[in-house]
């Protein structure tokens, strides 16, 4: 409702402010000969873009800072009495009054002062947002006014809307960087805060993962070793790019060297399609067929193979990388120049020998560069271990035991939890932080080798 | 050595040439039928599984409202010296007085008139309904009062149980003791389903329902597809506007300098940071520094908006850079400023481009689980949320809540039924992106 408002009345401000710049500038050229330096429409944009930020930065420092200050209002209008209280009994009070207030009803009976505080606190609603409302159409009607009286046959108002554009361009751009710096500083800062609790010798060196339970009410209590977690993570993707890698590369091969253009145009968007399949109904599929097929085949075999296993969620991973490696090594291929094919060819070799000795020694870095994008991917996959990976993290050779990873722990440490002050929260940060450094390294270390490798044949 | 022997050195050596040749050729032949089968597993194990879930075991029943079991009077109105809380509370009451009322029994008595001589007792038979059935009945006279008395026919979903042993999703050779329902029920079941009053009916209300825990055979994926759609919503609101102005300015304006290298740089990581990494982000940004709730699809938007930036940043870079020099030179040469000539020239050219990295990056942020798991998404909620800041699933969220579910029997299906529906979302966007590329093609 309010929402509305504000959207409507912010319309309103922007269809009459780029009216008012139009039509004003329209006018200066009434008497004939005058010429605009810009056309009507840019000093319509520059009175819009004037009269709308104040009012815009208005409005969002209210959204940010509303909150705190009817809460800073509310803790005012409390009896003595409620100071008292612990920080989480303030916390239930204010969400009570709040409830009061909006009419969504409370359990139990309304005390006398939460009433009060309610509809002090309504009052105190009422009036800033009308304030506010007021404040923003104010200003933007004030800045609306100056941007107007700037208008002349001179002025620049094209260059200025353009400057304005580039800023917001660059602002956007930035976003990425704000992204990244987001991820290090929280990765970060929550993982020191894990490493106050235990050490990072234990961490990353120790080879017990025994977290035990944040609500048991003990800080420090479990042990937090890396290494299971890690060899799990391992074991899965090594799996993975085993099955993925000779299916993604022959594929690419065949497709690039043999099919005709009609197979090509057929098997190529087919594969494709695996690659938009969301993980979790891969994960989906490793629960249900794949590791209950593995298990039967280990019985059939007489080996021991459980049904959420290393295997069954590495052999699942790999046929969701295959289409990854095979477009992109199919790219790679068909960078190689084909005057070096043609010349093989020439000399009398077959096919396959030329694919073996000239196009793939060629094309290696490239494909070494896909293959640590590929592991990278594997490394950070999440639902298809958490559903079929069988999450128990203890250091074990065997693939056909259940194993746990990284990604499965930081899921299963805090899904659901707001509270992280206890390290069986924060460790997920820590496991993240870990993850990051991997996957930051295996794809600047890919980067690299892909752009050497386009050098050299451009 | 002549050139005879030479000659004769490769030809004995040809056969085998040959062979590995072939050999070769084969085992490429067989990785992309090891390729195109694994699609085929997968869909066909996915369609097998999940169709038959579309239809439920349906109950057709002569339901009697019998004034006799339902003894609540009329619903009250406000009399005019009462006041508003009164007029509420005394609402409220009758509320509850209807909720309370023996439905079962009503039920029971249906069930019984259409099968008479069933040796099975009263709660056998209502083994077999869904135990939410009941509120149907109370709702039906609610928007009715008229019905007291009459005898309606009714449908009725039948209990997960019941459709699970109808649909043989359950072993019949099972003992006694693992069977889910008591033999008396599962000759009843199967008695009304030979004569026509049990039948499977389209299940409509997968797609109309919220999810359930009390009544998992009308549980629906109505809650995780409105929070599904919101999240589509931020992500496009935020997502593909920031997305395409960052990439029109690395790719036309950016001058070549450390700047803009740090932000080219940024992006490719960003591209290949695993999807939990940003959930982590959100969790400790957007709810613990921000604030924000917990479960809401504002925050899972905003997460998965991180997430497909880079996505359709590059995609739109690509579209861009296919764009003719000569067309930005036209203009320039024709006096157009810069940001004129891309604004008015270059863009309009690459809106299938634009369209196309807007429909990938959607459709990446709709299939997406893991970050919203770490948001506190895989709540279980009952109910569509109203806006984006209430609380709600999504669609991924449920498959993995519903796989989880200790049904296995129903659930797998339904589990399936759910990866359809998402899986049928995908293609309709894809679908739609490539019917509006040609068509924006033909244009331009």
């Amino acid at each position: 409702m309010n929402t509305a408002i504000i959207a409507a009345l912010l319309l309103i401000l922007l269809g009459i402010a780029y009216q008012t710049g139009c039509s004003r500038s329209r006018s200066l050229t009434l008497g004939g000969e005058a010429r605009l330096h810009s056309r009507p429409v840019y000093h319509g944009a520059l009175v819009a873009i004037w009269s709308l930020t104040p009012a815009l930065l208005i409005l969002a420092l209210w959204a940010l800072f509303g909150d705190t200050a009817s809460r800073a209002y509310l803790l005012a209008q409390l009896p003595p009495e409620t100071s008292s209280l612990a920080p989480a009994d303030l916390d239930g009070a204010i969400r009570r009054i709040r409830q009061i207030e909006s009419g969504f009803g409370i359990i139990g009976d309304a005390q006398p002062w939460e009433n009060q505080a309610a509809e002090a606190l309504r009052e105190f609603r009422i009036l800033t947002s009308a304030a506010i409302i007021a404040a923003a159409a104010g200003t933007g009607a004030l800045a609306l006014w100056f941007a107007r009286s700037r208008i002349s046959l001179r002025l620049r108002a094209r260059n200025e809307v353009e400057r304005m554009v580039s800023w917001a361009m660059i602002g956007c751009s930035i976003v990425a960087i704000l992204t990244t710096a987001g991820i290090v500083a929280s990765l970060l800062v929550e993982a020191i805060r894990f490493f106050t609790f235990v050490s990072p010798i234990d961490f990353f060196f120790g080879t017990v993962w025994n977290p035990g339970f944040s609500t048991t009410g003990h800080g420090s209590a479990g042990e937090y070793g890396l290494l299971p977690l890690l060899w799990g993570t391992l074991m899965v993707a090594t799996i993975a790019i085993l099955v993925a890698l000779p299916i993604g590369l022959l594929t690419a091969i065949y497709l690039t060297q043999y099919a005709s253009p009609r197979l090509r145009g057929f098997v190529k968007p087919i594969i494709e399609i695996l690659a938009g399949i969301p993980t979790i109904v891969y994960g989906f599929f490793a629960l249900v067929t794949v590791g209950p097929f593995l298990a039967g085949l280990g019985n059939l075999l007489g080996l021991d193979i459980r049904a959420t296993s290393a295997l069954t969620a590495g052999i699942v991973m790999g046929i969701m990388i295959i289409p990854f490696i095979s477009s992109l090594s199919d790219d790679i291929i068909r960078q190689v120049p084909r005057a070096m094919r043609d010349g093989s060819l020439g000399l009398g070799a077959t096919q396959s020998e030329t694919i073996k000795r000239i196009i793939l020694p060629a094309a290696l870095p490239g494909i070494v560069g896909a293959f640590l994008l590929a592991v990278s991917r594997a490394i950070g996959e999440t639902m298809i271990v958490v559903l079929a990976a069988g999450n128990s993290p203890y250091l074990r050779l065997n693939p056909g035991e259940p194993v746990s990873t990284v990604t499965v722990t930081i899921v299963n440490q805090l899904t659901g939890d707001t509270d992280f002050a206890s390290p069986q929260s924060l460790v997920a940060f820590a496991l993240g932080l870990t993850l990051f450094a991997m996957t930051l390294i295996l794809n600047v270390a890919a980067l690299y080798i892909v752009r050497r490798y386009r050098e050299q044949y451009e | 050595m002549t050139s005879d022997e030479r000659l004769g050195l490769v030809r004995a050596g040809l056969a085998a040439r040959h062979a590995r040749e072939w050999r070769f050729r084969f085992y490429g032949i067989l990785a992309i039928l090891a390729a195109l089968s694994f699609v085929a597993i997968l869909f066909g194990m996915i369609l097998s599984r999940g169709l038959p879930a579309f239809t439920q075991a349906t109950l057709t029943l002569d339901v009697h409202f019998d004034a006799a079991v339902i003894k609540v009077g009329e619903r009250p109105t406000r009399t005019g010296n009462q006041s508003h809380a009164e007029y509420a509370k005394a609402v409220s009451d009758w509320e509850r007085k209807m909720t309370m009322v023996n439905w079962n029994r009503l039920i029971e008595a249906a069930v019984r008139e259409a099968a008479p001589d069933t040796k099975a007792n009263s709660r056998e038979i209502l083994s077999i309904v869904e135990t939410n059935a009941r509120f149907e009945l109370r709702d039906m006279l609610v928007a009715d009062p008229t019905l007291i008395g009459k005898t309606v026919q009714v449908s009725l979903l039948a209990s997960a149980n019941a459709d699970n042993w109808l649909k043989g999703n359950i072993d019949r050779a099972l003992p006694d003791a693992q069977q889910q329902l008591r033999e008396p029920a599962r000759a009843l079941a199967d008695q009304l389903k030979a004569e026509g009053k049990i039948r499977n009916a389209f299940a409509w209300h997968i797609f109309t329902n919220v999810d359930s825990r009390s009544a998992p055979a009308s549980a629906g994926l109505a809650g995780a597809f409105v929070g599904s759609l919101y999240m589509m919503l931020v992500v496009i609101v935020l997502a593909v506007p920031i997305g395409v102005m960052s990439a029109v300015y690395l790719e036309e304006f950016a001058p070549k300098n450390r700047f803009t290298d740090l932000i080219e740089v940024n992006i490719n990581n960003l591209a290949a940071v695993p999807s939990i990494v940003f959930g982590l982000l959100g969790a400790a940004v957007f709810i613990n520094y921000f604030r924000l709730p917990l479960s809401a699809p504002l925050v899972g938007g905003l997460v998965l908006s991180l997430m497909t930036l880079p996505t359709i940043i590059i995609a739109t870079r690509s579209a861009l850079r296919a764009v003719p020099p000569s067309l930005r030179q036209a203009a320039l040469g024709l006096g157009a400023s810069k940001t004129q000539t891309v604004f008015h020239h270059v863009l309009p050219v690459t809106y299938p481009g634009m369209l196309t990295a807007t429909i990938i990056g959607v459709a990446q942020a709709l299939g997406e689980t893991a970050p919203l798991l770490l948001i506190g998404m895989n709540a279980f909620v009952a109910q569509v949320p109203a806006t984006p800041l209430d609380q709600s699933s999504a669609l991924p969220v449920q498959i993995f809540l519903w796989q989880g579910n200790e049904n296995r029997n129903f659930f797998e299906a339904r589990t399936s039924a759910a990866i359809i529906v998402l899986l049928g979302l995908m293609l309709t966007l894809n679908a739609i992106a490539i019917f509006l590329r040609s068509r924006l093609e033909k244009r331009t």
